[in-house]
């Protein structure tokens, strides 16, 4: 029964954008009655089949681990919180789609989980500001969530879905937009029950059925990542 | 005509105000929100604008600056609109978003901010009974009657900030009190953490398996449709849906021990920091600061008994007579007689700042007026140098206060209570400076006395500055209280793991 394979995917945003009520909706498909401040990180677990309705079908499991906290925490919260980024195979970066603020600390988040990630030898890949190329060549699978979608005023709509468009063009991922305190998003069949599929296949497939022999660990992955950052510097 | 320059002069600085207290609300309070509501900005602003044009007001008493006909008209106005908004538009805009974050009554949100207000007026009110601040000849709705409460409520955030700052500040600058914390020490504690976590993850994976293969059977059963199938559903064990309770309960243990655990790690790598800062020339250097700075508030807890006990009033600090002391002996003849104009302002300038120091603990720097005041006396320094310190004293402990406040601020707001708490922290702001106006007043100079006993009434100042003791006494007492006891748990933690 536990002898599943996983995968582990964390879920990053800043304080209140609705991470906690996110993971709950895609858990335990329910919404989340009373959200409270998260200390540490809160796991959560969702099972999937991978490669649904073919002939391959198999089932993994994936944790989703919400890290709490704002990304200009102390740095001994930032230290602490390092501990949780270790072997992540997927990152769900998710954004206030009422606060811009939230979207633009997102790059900052990113970086961090990168950095920690990608530097085993505590080397400092990047000089903590964005580069378009890395997240080009990034091996970890990144999806972008934005929340509250329910509370934009029908005119503002365009606006936030032209700015959400870029963003995700930025990651090189796909985008989601949503309201956590309804299924209705996440429905079997909508479009973005489809995308979330494809992601956590996508994450799948990274972590287990792409070795060749030049990545056959995870450790050498991040030395290229390494390398290749290194080259910018 | 004097008149008119006079009021564009204070219009023009308060513009300036109102733009950097504007600032620093864009920039460093709502760093990480959006601002929705501008009112909330504004609001601000206003109490900060009309605060620091308090203290320019001041200044400009000392210095002379402006007809004093022109200096009374501002005070009364700038005092009659910061009642106004500290009592009036502050309160009313707090309940109205409290109100507002509540679901339930937010159809109604103008009438039950406005019921808000009146219990906040109620109990404003009945602040004055029990406190003997005022003589019984005055009226109902006087301005001696305003002040003198939020005089009350002011003084007593004072005495409470700077009796905990005055214990706490030792106690952060000294590394005697650090723990001796060493690497291992938190690797051991992140891979407890770690664990924990793996345990949580396990749990919730076979909570999540046994789920779904409860929905599967449903489905199945579902399918078995008629008489036998209900029958058959009824028997069958149901032993999947009490197993998860019992792990259910599991993991919420297991959970609550990975917040703990998480928030000791935060602990121990915080005072690992700060002992490695404690190594450098800085830490050092606040280090041997510390010593200094809790002799000095031993002695201040001390002085705030005696005057309690033996019902003294406003008696000079003991270290400014040590100063004058030295003064003397290293031989710095002066004329008193010449300087008396000087000495005036120079003990003014000298409580000011002697009154500053309390909640902020940047205390070189007023040691350092303090010597400078007596330079003064000697004619070393001239007259246009103390004001210029004094303002920086003053813009100091400005800064001061507004870096806890955006702490404080950042420690507790959430993206949803933001602007309740701004705006509670602005009233604190315009409270605090209000009170600094009272309690300045007190070591004031008879002929600066004058204007501010005016313009304020006639309030009776020595029982504020024995409540400021009294206060201050008590939150000092508890504060070393509360931080003994946090230091003697946490070596039992450690210890522990």
């Amino acid at each position: 029964m536990a002898s599943l394979d996983r995968v582990k995917v964390l879920v990053l945003g800043d304080s209140g954008v609705g991470k906690s009520s996110l993971v709950h909706l895609l858990c335990q498909n329910q919404v989340l009655g009373n959200p409270s401040w998260t200390v540490g990180c809160s796991v959560d677990v969702r099972i999937h089949d991978y490669k649904e309705g073919t002939p391959e079908e198999k089932t993994y499991y994936i944790e989703l681990w919400d890290v709490g906290g704002s990304v200009g925490s102390a740095s001994s919260i930032k230290s602490t919180r390092a501990v949780f980024y270790n072997s992540v195979n997927g990152i769900i970066l998710v954004h206030d789609l009422t606060n811009k603020k939230s979207s633009q600390n997102l790059y900052r988040w990113s970086l961090e989980a990168l950095n920690r990630d990608s530097s085993p030898t505590g080397v400092i890949v990047s000089n903590g500001d964005y580069d378009r190329e890395q997240f080009a060549e990034n091996p970890v699978p990144l999806l972008l969530i934005g929340t509250k979608f329910d509370q934009i005023p029908e005119n503002k709509r365009n606006e936030v879905l032209t700015r959400t468009a870029f963003l995700s063009e930025d990651f090189n991922a796909e985008e989601i937009n949503l309201d956590c305190t309804n299924p209705r998003y996440l429905a079997a069949g909508t479009s973005n029950a489809v995308k979330l599929s494809r992601f956590f296949d996508k994450v799948i497939e990274k972590r287990y059925f792409t070795r060749d022999p030049s990545q056959m660990t995870a450790f050498t992955d991040r030395k290229r990542f390494n390398f290749k950052s290194l080259h910018y510097d | 005509m004097s008149f008119l320059v006079d009021s564009v002069i204070m219009f023009t600085s308060q513009v300036l105000f109102f733009g950097f207290g504007w600032l620093f609300f864009m920039r460093q309070l709502f760093k990480d929100y959006e601002v929705r509501q501008y009112v909330v900005q504004v609001v601000f602003s206003v109490t900060f604008a009309f605060s620091c044009t308090m203290f320019e007001l001041i200044i400009f008493e000392i210095l002379g600056a402006l007809s004093s006909s022109s200096r009374y008209f501002h005070w009364k106005l700038n005092l009659y609109v910061i009642l106004l908004v500290l009592i009036f538009v502050v309160p009313f805009y707090i309940g109205y978003f409290v109100v507002s974050n509540i679901r339930l009554l937010h159809r109604q949100r103008l009438l039950f901010s406005c019921m808000v207000w009146f219990t906040f007026m109620y109990f404003f009110w009945k602040l004055g009974d029990p406190f003997p601040i005022l003589s019984p000849k005055h009226g109902i709705l006087s301005i001696e009657q305003l002040i003198s409460r939020v005089g009350v409520i002011g003084v007593t955030l004072m005495a409470l900030l700077s009796g905990f700052g005055a214990v706490n500040c030792p106690y952060t600058y000294m590394s005697y009190f650090l723990r001796n914390v060493t690497e291992s020490d938190i690797l051991a504690l992140e891979r407890r953490l770690l664990q924990t976590m793996d345990m949580i993850v396990s749990k919730k994976k076979r909570i999540a398996m046994t789920r779904r293969q409860i929905y599967q059977r449903g489905e199945d059963q579902n399918k078995q449709t008629g008489f036998w199938g209900m029958i058959k559903s009824v028997t069958s064990p149901q032993t999947g849906s009490e197993n998860l309770s019992l792990i259910q309960q599991e993991v919420d243990a297991l959970e609550e021990l990975s917040r703990q655990l998480f928030l000791e790690t935060v602990d121990l790598q915080a005072t690992k920091e700060r002992i490695e800062y404690s190594k450098t020339f800085q830490g050092k250097y606040f280090n041997f600061l510390g010593y200094f700075f809790s002799i000095y508030c031993v002695w201040k807890i001390f002085m705030a008994t005696i005057n309690i006990v033996f019902d003294r009033v406003g008696k000079t600090d003991p270290v400014t007579r040590g100063i004058e002391i030295t003064v003397n002996y290293l031989g710095i003849q002066f004329d008193v007689s010449e300087c008396s104009e000087n000495d005036n302002k120079t003990k003014f300038s000298v409580s000011i700042f002697q009154f500053f120091l309390l909640p902020v603990p940047n205390f070189l720097t007023t040691y350092l007026i303090k010597f400078s005041c007596f330079l003064l006396k000697g004619k070393i320094l001239v007259s246009t140098h103390i004001f210029i310190l004094v303002g920086i004293i003053i813009v100091t402990s400005i800064r001061g206060l507004l870096i806890t406040l955006t702490k404080f601020f950042y420690a507790i707001s959430s993206s949803k209570s933001s602007n309740v708490i701004v705006l509670v922290l602005a009233q604190i702001m315009g409270m605090y400076f209000v009170s600094s106006v009272l309690l300045m007043r007190m070591s004031m100079p008879l002929e600066y006395r004058s204007i501010v006993t005016e313009v304020l009434g006639e309030l009776q100042f020595n029982f504020y500055h024995r409540w400021f003791d009294v206060i201050f006494l008590v939150s000092a007492l508890s504060s070393i209280l509360f931080l003994y006891l946090a230091h003697k748990q946490a070596p039992e933690k450690h210890m522990a793991l």
